[in-house]
């Protein structure tokens, strides 16, 4: 029985899900399916795993990379803020370990024809860790709150959608102006702009959250405090030491309490993932932010069980500055160089945690959208190097006249060695001579706004939602954060479309078709798709990988021992006391962390749980 | 009596020149700050202009520089630091209290260490110079001068945290245990510098006239050293420690990132990076204040240590 509705729930619910109109029986589901995998072996009937397999003590340790900027959903903004909120507390909607959007304190919703118009049903069952009910009053507060031009809230881009957003936000219009309303205690209505398919995904992003109206009245800026701070989620803060640690214990009052099993989560912010992997060694962590660079070998030899690597909805990628020489009007040469560079060698040989060689600006991973693969993607190498070089040839560059440019970049281990390779590559395949600019990444960002010294530059994107429009977006002519320069009429009229598309076969057309037009011209090089990589605990179960990288603690828990069918696993593996013995070359990787502050992995941290931003 | 004037003028002195050396530093550092390309909101995500211009109303960036400055300024003078602009949840004030106590203690026993094992070691070699001892001890503190902090504390980590378990890998709870690692790490490069200077300095007193006068008239040769030979001997040593243990106590950035202190260190660099205005200028503030007082004491140590300076006082 169970195994069937283990092998039916997701189906149903994946089909719920499209519809739009969940109810309670899904929740159900989501805590079955996420142990699908592996634990059958520990649960029970009621899809719990068995107490008897159970660790006593219920506390996790986790990792967070940096200290959280803040735990005022409305200011927060970076992934270890966002990990943390969404421990605390609960938006309209959730998800599911696996990433999928579930219910979360709205236990279902309409969606109007025109798709602008949502109404929201909230749990009765749910209230604030003091006991208050949750009520869609305090979600219209929570949200006047995110978009009020006094709060300056950081992320309040995400509630752009939501009719009369943008006008709240500059102050044109009143805060009771944006289109949210409570029509009763448990009825909220949300009216939005225009059609905005992935607005449920938006929902459970820390900008919507709700706040406890008098806690906050009664505290203002304080009411994240611990003590004073009042929650709706599955955990409520305990204690903050600012770059210490920061404690949350189970919320007795949260609706699904009675399936929370870990009792205390503790965040350990860490400044340096070397020393956050010698404390996971040191069995003081059972999860961690990231792994430090250039030890994937040892990792992979000793740390098979723990290290684990998943496929992240991120795009590393060169950018072209298409309003300057030598690449503005230009598509063959620039065609050339993404040619030239050859991903497989770079994956393998310089990035090493398993990225995948990527052709497309959008990762895959999300939902139904396949991008449409440029025709060389299928070539060999060598075919590709071939049709570089005569491009190279037809734009007029040869060995005594070289095309030369620089490869910007902002500090941190991998954008050099990305940056050194490819400069390497094109030199080697067709004898350009490209030489490299490190700069902080403030002043990058800023060279790279200006574009006027920019030519090629390190770029990436990590996406806000599962969503392709996010990518697309930054190509728009006009669009913030077009350092490319690209302008296209045809393109931008097409994104205007799919802005307006609700019928969601439509609109993916509509987005592969504009991907294809920038795929055609090519104001970036495409190089590789992220990966999250971590060491967690195997004792640590009921999390799955998912392409957005949340993780719920709620789902978590942990067991007494390693399963058996792990432990068989584990033993083909070295035993760990051989580690003494190789492991000065961790060494030399802390002493470069040190000198460089954002490094890779801290930098990530200015990614964020819905919001997401790449400076890798 | 005219001894204490004179020490009290030049304590007064000594005071008042604080307060234009700050106002130049923090001048300095403001413009500085400013000067330097980007702002505390850029980062690589597109901020929509009106979020942008909400941010910048709140913390008064859209003001011309100039009265950003003197507001500043005005603040800084009833000792209002302001807000983080990264950690929005507490003031530059709170954030400095927090670190500064793990800092101070870290700092201040990893001075003592130093100065404890640093002057004995430094005594020891000089004492027989030239002989194997003196050899393998400023070999040795060579070795602990030129090993950089982040080799030793990893290896240390390693040995004494992830194979035996003895002590924490990191981490920062008031225990004692918690604090080993980080003091001997960041104290064994003190150490080995004030080890060379008071073998130097005390090789020297050693081949003075008053000291051969000593001996000469027969005193033994543990008052000599102790009671003769030592105070002169610290002089180059104490002036040394002024600013090494204002290094020391306001934290160092490596070892808090390699052993997760919440300490003060780390606010330089990464209020820097993120254009953290008003948490680098507190920093700075406080390292500064903290520096020129510390600077101070020497000066009053030196005077009790070296007749010489008290007697130039008089005239």
């Amino acid at each position: 029985m169970t195994q069937l509705r283990q092998f039916l729930i997701p189906i149903v619910s994946t089909i719920l899900l499209s519809a739009c109109d969940n109810d309670d029986k899904e929740h159900v589901p989501d805590r079955l399916d996420r142990h699908s995998s592996s634990v059958e072996l520990v649960l029970t009937e009621d899809g719990r795993p068995d107490p008897s397999v159970l660790a006593q003590e219920q506390v996790l340790h986790r990792d967070n990379g940096e200290e959280p900027a803040t735990l005022d959903p409305h200011l927060a903004r970076g992934v270890p803020s966002a990990h943390i909120l969404r421990d605390l507390f609960e938006g309209l909607t959730a998800e599911s370990p696996n990433g999928r959007v579930i219910p979360g304190a709205a236990i279902r919703w309409n969606i109007s024809r025109d798709g602008k118009t949502y109404t929201f049903y909230l749990r009765r069952e749910a209230r604030w860790s003091n006991g208050d009910l949750v009520t869609a009053e305090d979600f219209v507060y929570g949200l006047r709150r995110s978009a009020s031009p006094a709060t300056a809230s950081n992320y309040a881009q995400v509630l752009l959608p939501i009719a009369n957003a943008a006008e709240v936000l500059s102050g044109a219009l009143p805060v009771d102006q944006l289109g949210v309303t409570a029509i009763n205690e448990y009825i909220l209505q949300i009216k939005l702009k225009g059609p905005t398919p992935y607005f449920l995904g938006l929902l459970n992003h820390s900008s919507t959250y709700p706040v406890h109206r008098p806690s906050q009245m009664n505290y203002g800026s304080a009411f994240s405090r611990p003590g004073n701070l009042v929650s709706n989620g599955a955990y409520v803060l305990k204690d903050w030491v600012v770059r210490s640690r920061i404690e949350l214990t189970r919320n007795e009052n949260y609706w699904d309490a009675d399936n929370v099993i870990l009792e205390r989560v503790i965040y350990h912010p860490f400044e340096d993932q070397s020393a956050a992997s010698k404390q996971f060694r040191a069995g003081k962590l059972q999860w961690t932010y990231g792994v430090p660079n250039n030890q994937f070998k040892w990792l992979q030899k000793h740390y098979s069980d723990e290290l684990v690597i998943s496929p992240w909805l991120g795009s590393y990628f060169f950018g072209y500055n298409v309003t300057r020489e030598p690449f503005i009007e230009n598509p063959n040469l620039r065609l050339a160089l993404a040619l030239a560079l050859d991903r497989d060698l770079l994956t393998e040989k310089v990035t090493q945690f398993g990225e995948q060689p990527s052709y497309t600006l959008v990762p895959p991973g999300i939902g139904e959208f396949v991008s449409p693969l440029p025709e060389w993607a299928s070539w060999s190498q060598a075919e590709r190097n071939e049709e570089a070089r005569r491009l190279y040839a037809g734009a007029g560059y040869s060995e005594d006249k070289p095309l030369r440019f620089e490869i910007r970049y902002n500090t941190g281990e991998n954008n050099k060695k990305m940056a050194l390779a490819a400069a390497s590559l094109w030199k080697q395949v067709l004898g350009v001579q490209a030489t490299l600019v490190n700069e902080e990444l403030k002043v990058f960002l800023q060279n790279r706004e200006q574009k006027v010294l920019t030519q090629v530059f390190r770029a990436g994107w990590i996406g806000d939602y599962a969503d392709p429009y996010g990518f697309l977006e930054l190509f728009r002519t006009g669009h913030g954060r077009n350092d490319y320069g690209y302008s296209n009429e045809l393109y931008d009229s097409l994104l205007e479309e799919i802005a307006a598309e609700r019928i969601p076969a439509r609109r993916r057309r509509l987005m592969f078709e504009a991907e294809r037009i920038l795929l055609a011209e090519l104001p970036f090089i495409p190089v590789y798709t992220y990966v999250t990589k971590r060491l967690v605990s195997p004792r640590l179960r009921g999390w799955e990988s998912n392409v957005m990288d949340h993780h719920y603690s709620k789902y978590m828990f942990l067991l007494k021992t390693v399963l058996e069918e792990q432990k068989s696993a584990a033993a083909d593996m070295g035993d760990t006391v051989e580690a003494v013995e190789e492991a000065p070359a961790e060494e030399t990787v802390t002493a470069e962390k040190n000198g460089e502050t954002p490094e890779e992995n801290e930098v990530v941290a200015e990614v964020d749980g819905g919001t997401r931003e790449q400076h890798k | 009596m005219t001894q204490d004037s004179g020490m009290l003028r030049h304590t007064l002195r000594g005071f008042l020149g604080l307060f234009p050396t700050l106002l130049l530093l923090i001048t300095v550092v403001f413009f500085m700050m400013r000067i330097a390309p980007g702002g505390p909101f850029d980062s690589e995500k597109l901020l929509p202009p009106e979020i942008e211009a909400n941010l910048n109303a709140k913390y008064h960036l859209d003001e011309p520089l100039l009265q950003q400055y003197f507001r500043y300024m005005g603040q800084i003078a009833v000792l209002d630091f302001g807000p983080s602009f990264q950690y929005k949840d507490w003031t530059v004030k709170e954030l400095i209290a927090q670190s500064f106590p793990i800092s101070l203690t870290v700092g201040a026993l990893a001075m003592l260490l130093a100065f404890v094992m640093g002057t004995m070691l430094g005594i020891a070699a000089a004492l027989r110079q030239n002989s194997r001892v003196d050899y393998a001890l400023m070999g040795f503190a060579m070795l602990g001068i030129s090993v950089p902090n982040f080799v030793i504390a990893p290896i240390l980590i390693l040995l004494l945290a992830v194979y035996v378990g003895w002590l924490p890998a990191g981490g920062w709870d008031w225990s004692v245990a918690s604090m080993v690692l980080p003091v001997v790490t960041l104290s064994l490069p003190v150490t080995a510098y004030i080890a060379r200077l008071t073998r130097g300095s005390m090789i020297e007193v050693l081949h003075s006239n008053f000291i051969r006068t000593a001996r000469a008239k027969g005193l033994p040769e543990s008052v000599v050293i102790w009671r003769h030979a030592l105070k002169p001997a610290m002089l180059p040593v104490i002036s040394f420690m002024a600013p090494a243990t204002a290094g020391l106590i306001s934290g160092s950035v490596v070892i808090e990132r390699i052993f997760s202190i919440p300490g003060l260190g780390s606010y330089f660099i990464t209020g820097a990076l993120n254009r953290d205005y008003t948490l680098v200028m507190g920093a700075v503030i406080f390292y500064g204040v903290l520096i020129i007082v510390l600077n101070f004491v020497v000066d009053l140590i030196y005077a009790w240590l070296n007749p010489k300076i008290r007697y130039d006082e008089k005239h």
